[in-house]
């Protein structure tokens, strides 16, 4: 099967305003009679679900969770980019385009890029209509701040919650909706397949976790907007429920998966203290406008009072490596270059895995109101998890998973290889190339859930009013339903010994050890052969506790450890098979002298898409190879 | 150091009873739900079922995780969540009682799981801004005194946890409906639905079975955001005015 990315034609300015102007549509008494799902209610479901709704769609919105308003997008602290240009300091859309093709490390495709950055304005508007309470100058109007990857300010911010407040909006938008009877809600319901009926995506089947009731669904179309697979990892900063399941059922029916390897490992987290540890906690990267990383120049100093080390005696190594953007590098590079250092043995704390973030001279600079008032609550959740007062003693940092930039492969539309199943936000692959810049995943979420699904999923469901209610009786809803309930089934005939954290943990050994922030050949070999070994010993030795007609996490969580455990392996076959450097993805073979990615564009510009060729096969290769009309290709740098 | 946990068992084989279980090690650095989290993985490789407790994004911020920790909805620390509060607190030999969040119109799913979709509803009423997607204005064109856009933001800060009903004698959903009725009253986008949306989110509130307010203020005692209760009568006001002010409340 050939990749078919639909790029519509003309100039790269011009393509989304030319493809809203011809695409298909839905007469509004149509819509009325076309049924669509849509999986996960975090900033890109909940906005497609709202307007889908506010559209006339008959929407279904399914979330795990016991109310839309927990999904992880919640969690994102700093802040959304949009190319208003509000601080007359030369951005535009094109620019918007250009930074994050280049932070991309030049392997996103551009059309998708673009229409991104036209559609990022239109946000803030209807983020700020709906209440949004983003932050303000005293006129007024809006405040921005700036990211790393950037000269330019262009995040809104709302304190150090613009995640929480952004998917508050949604939500009310999405409850509004549900009010209107466009939507109907199922909270407290995990899809755990889809189903394929004459090769169209027509529905899923869903467990009910509290009561564990498996249910048959069907729509004209369905959407999955299921977030990213950072937790293949175990540790990261991904809410604990955070999963691959939904995506990677729909991957064994059918849909690629785009540039797995792709993860975004963030620079600045707190550092991991122990083997108790669920997960890691981000601080925003807004705080490297003001905080300065640095490590002691000389080894031995790892638990010496920082205060007490004289100035001459640090290493501020990013603002020595990279002076053009300084501690504002994009979030690969301020990752590697604190690895570097703890590699070293120049890191800190007691596990020499951390380095400092100081705030000394931005608290001498602005005085300490200043600091508190733009960074307070991160510094007061700082103090809470470490014990240590940051206002006094610099952070000590380290990188951590943070965000998946590979997903599920789509095209212009966001549909998937499988006819009428789409994928937004991190669910999908498509804007961030290697490396996503901060601020962009609350972007790209609402872009696809505001701005773009609800025209171009009409190109599909404009050929499907003739085709009335989809019947659930069908002999695919059958089988799917089967399927579902012998796996769980099998998961808890085995009766075994270990429990199903101590796989996951083990798992994310394998994973963060040997296809984290820095891979080798070998390493990726050992790591393939580890999880098959690893996934023969689960199907033969985890022990699920409890009973499948009733509320049951451990169960859940065994269904989604045994997915990412078939991720984590596709995983190392994507990152063994890209014999180059980009972005997040960091073999050690190819790296440059100064030690920074070294790309081959001769050879690697294009995503990789796997296909699914069944159980125990080698999953297939397709490429869709990446043209750059717009954007010149060159060394990414910030020096 | 070495505790003692009472916890609040209710569904499969139990009734609804307290269960007492040792943690021999507990290391000070560990927070709360991985004390939690240490107990289960003991459970299960002894075989019994864990203990079914709720949690997401363990930052703070998702409003997942709830508790009752020996008395006190989120535990002792003052303005933070379940999830947010470290074993450094207690000391070698204590005992700590664990028990859901109680309240008629949270009924319990199972253990410490207790059902809030009552939250969504009272959104569903009123909680929102009436604008569909495509309809705004450049977002500059509403200046908002910058004041004003941060007393919003506070009330807008609320994660819906339901630590305040947990909180209230009388379960009183009050501080949650008014910290919503308050982040869309203070803004000029919520000016025109206010009347509207106060009347509908205060019945819902009341359909769902919350109790009433009598100012004991334990929600902004407890409150892991730390709303406060200028809100409630905030909303009070909003409320009266709407019954007063207009014909809203005939319909």
């Amino acid at each position: 099967m050939a990749l078919d990315s639909k790029i519509p034609g003309g100039k790269m300015s011009e393509k989304w305003e030319d493809y809203k102007g011809h695409v298909a549509l839905v007469a509004p008494n149509n819509k009325r009679r076309i049924d669509v799902i849509i999986v996960g209610s975090g900033l890109a479901g909940a906005s497609a679900a709202a307007s889908l709704g506010e559209l006339g769609y008959n929407v279904k919105c399914f979330t795990f969770h016991d109310s839309p308003r927990r999904a992880h997008s919640i969690a994102a602290q700093g802040g959304i980019n949009a190319a208003k240009n509000y601080r007359n300091d030369g951005d535009s859309v094109f620019r918007l385009f250009y930074d994050t093709i280049k932070g991309g490390d030049y392997r996103a495709r551009e059309a998708n890029v673009h229409r991104l950055a036209e559609v990022s304005t239109s946000i803030i508007d209807q983020c700020v209509a709906q209440g949004v309470p983003f932050a303000r100058e005293y006129g007024g109007l809006l405040d921005n701040r700036s990211f790393g990857g950037t000269q330019v300010s262009r995040t809104f911010y709302a304190r150090g919650q613009t995640g929480q407040q952004l998917l508050i909006g949604a939500y009310q938008a999405l409850s509004r909706q549900v009010a209107a009877g466009t939507v109907k809600l199922y909270n407290r319901h995990e899809m755990l397949d889809t189903v394929i009926v004459d090769g169209k995506c027509r529905g899923i089947i869903a467990r009910n976790l509290v009561t564990g009731a498996i249910e048959r669904h069907s729509a004209h179309a369905v959407v999955l907007c299921t977030g990213g697979y950072g937790n293949v990892f175990y540790l990261s900063t991904n809410a604990m429920m955070c999963n691959t399941t939904a995506a990677w059922r729909a991957h064994r029916r059918g849909a690629f998966f785009g540039n797995p390897c792709y993860t975004q490992i963030h620079p600045t987290c707190i550092p991991v203290s122990g083997d108790y540890q669920s997960k890691l906690t981000l601080m925003s990267e807004s705080l490297r406008n003001d905080g300065r990383c640095w490590v002691p120049k000389k080894p031995g100093h790892a638990l010496t009072d920082p205060r007490q080390i004289a100035e001459e005696d640090r290493d501020y190594y990013l603002e020595r490596r990279y002076p053009a953007f300084g501690n504002l590098v994009p979030r690969d590079i301020a990752s590697r270059a604190a690895k570097v250092a703890c590699d070293e043995g120049l890191g800190v704390g007691k596990s020499g895995l951390a380095v400092y973030l100081d705030f000394a001279d931005a608290i001498k600079r602005k005085g300490l109101k200043a600091v508190e008032a733009a960074y307070g609550n991160l510094f007061d959740m700082y103090a809470k998890i470490t014990g240590d007062n940051p206002y006094e003693v610099p952070m000590r940092i380290y990188p951590a998973v943070h965000y998946t930039m590979g997903g599920l492969w789509v095209d212009y539309e966001l549909m998937t290889t499988v006819p009428g199943l789409y994928a937004c936000g991190e669910a999908n692959f498509s804007d961030h190339g290697a490396n996503r810049l901060g601020a962009s995943a609350l972007m790209q979420g609402l872009a696809d859930g505001y701005f773009v699904l609800p025209y171009t999923i009409g190109s599909y469901l404009s050929k499907e009013i003739r085709t009335g209610p989809i019947s659930t009786d069908s002999p695919e809803f059958a089988q799917a339903e089967k399927d579902v309930r012998d796996r769980i089934a099998q998961l808890r005939g085995i009766n075994g010994k270990q429990s199903v954290e101590s796989f996951h943990r083990r798992l994310g050994k394998i994973m963060w050890d040997k296809c984290g922030m820095a891979r080798n050949a070998k390493g990726l070999q050992e790591a393939i052969t580890e999880i098959q070994n690893l996934r023969r010993e689960f199907w033969s030795d985890v022990f699920v506790p409890g009973s499948d007609n009733e509320y049951n996490p451990e169960l859940e969580k065994a269904w989604r450890v045994a997915d990412f455990m078939e991720l984590g392996e596709l995983m190392c076959h994507d990152a063994l098979h890209r014999n180059e450097s980009c972005g997040g993805h960091f073999r050690e073979e190819f790296q440059t002298e100064e030690g920074e990615a070294k790309r081959d564009d001769d050879n690697y510009m294009y995503v990789a898409a796997w296909e699914w060729k069944g159980e125990g096969q080698k999953q297939e290769l397709h490429k869709e190879n990446l043209e750059y009309e717009e954007v010149k290709v060159a060394q990414r740098s910030y020096k | 150091m070495r505790l003692t946990l009472k916890i609040w068992r209710q569904g499969g084989r139990f009734k609804g009873e307290f269960v007492t279980y040792e943690l021999p090690d507990v290391n000070p650095d560990m927070s709360f739900l991985e004390m939690l989290d240490v107990l289960n993985e003991q459970l299960v490789n002894n075989r019994e079922e864990p203990v079914a407790f709720e949690h997401d994004c363990r930052e703070g911020i998702c409003g997942t995780c709830s508790l009752v920790i020996d008395g006190r909805p989120h535990g002792p620390m003052q303005g933070t969540t379940t999830c947010q509060v470290h074993m450094r607190h207690y000391h070698d030999g204590e005992t700590i009682v664990i028990e859901p969040f109680r309240a008629q119109a949270f009924p319990v799913i199972k253990d410490l799981v207790v059902d809030r979709s009552s939250f969504d509803r009272i959104i569903q009423s009123g909680g929102y801004v009436s604008v569909n997607t495509g309809q705004a204005q450049d977002a500059n064109a509403i200046p908002i005194e910058k004041e004003q856009a941060s007393q919003s933001f506070d009330a807008a800060a609320c994660i819906g946890c339901g630590a305040c009903v947990a909180a209230c004698p009388n379960s009183s959903a009050m501080l949650f409906t008014s910290a919503k009725v308050s982040h869309l009253a203070l803004l000029p986008q919520g000016h025109v639905e206010r009347q509207k949306r106060v009347l509908a989110m205060v019945a819902q509130m009341d359909k769902e079975g919350f109790g009433q307010c009598s100012n004991v203020k334990a929600c902004e005692a407890e409150c892991p955001k730390e709303i406060s209760v200028r809100n409630i009568a905030r909303m009070n006001r909003e409320y009266m005015s709407a019954v007063f002010a207009s014909d809203k409340a005939m319909v």
